[in-house]
């Protein structure tokens, strides 16, 4: 069995990830790139640098594909997150969703991106021209009020 | 009690050390972070924000620790 949900150092292959859920029964493959921006709110990033808390992440990576195969019955879901340091334009996430029908592969790859955000174990540093600064607000919102993220069907 | 507190990102930056062995017998994960917090000045904001997690699972500041838990105090995430 390979492994839907990986956590890499290597360059991400966006065709192996949309391999892994491709199936007879799907009419829809829809794949979400996260790459490097340069620019953010006008100021320009040299590189990015990720960290995760590894095995947590692939936890929650697949707790993701879990809540999403409630919401979408028959959907498959792999994703693959890269860390390490990544240049401008690299690809840093890769979600694949295949499902029955077009709707729901638009809809559970919006779902698992958010969730990333939300309760993934992975950290960003940017790194400008005049410093650096670890990103994270939880979805640019406040730390969560219980110290916990939402469950799933919240 | 050992208990394994794993730090990250930020928290590991500013600590110097991605990992500790810290006696925690029966405290609560408040109290951890109180303990941390009074022990190393600076670092209190990114503590207050940070969740916490017992043996890779989100928890609850009230959740009372047991011997050989590992905790991991996760600052805000930025995936994706």
């Amino acid at each position: 069995m390979e492994n839907l949900y990986e956590i890499t150092r290597d360059p991400i292959s966006i065709e192996a990830i949309v391999k892994k859920v491709e199936h007879p029964h799907a009419g829809a493959i829809n794949t979400f790139i996260g790459t490097v921006r340069e620019l953010t709110h006008g100021k320009r990033t040299i590189y990015l640098a990720y960290e995760a808390y590894e095995s947590m992440a692939i936890k929650k990576l697949a707790q993701i594909g879990e809540e999403i195969k409630k919401k979408w019955p028959d959907t498959r879901v792999a994703i693959t997150h890269r860390i390490g340091q990544l240049e401008i334009s690299e690809i840093a996430v890769v979600i694949a969703v295949s499902t029955p029908h077009r709707n729901d592969s638009y809809e559970a790859s919006r779902y698992a991106i958010e969730r990333i955000k939300e309760i993934v174990p992975i950290w960003k540093k940017e790194h400008w021209e005049d410093g650096e600064k670890w990103m994270g607000d939880q979805l640019e919102k406040v730390a969560y009020p219980t110290g916990k993220p939402p469950k799933g069907d919240e | 009690m050992m208990i394994t507190l794993l730090l990250f990102a930020e928290l590991a930056e500013r600590l110097n050390t991605k990992e500790m062995q810290i006696d925690a017998s029966g405290k609560t994960l408040k109290e951890v972070k109180e303990m941390v917090k009074e022990k190393h000045a600076g670092i209190e904001h990114v503590i207050d924000q940070s969740m916490v997690a017992v043996n890779e699972e989100y928890a609850e500041d009230t959740e009372v620790l047991k011997d050989g838990d590992v905790i991991a105090f996760i600052p805000p995430v930025s995936g994706g």
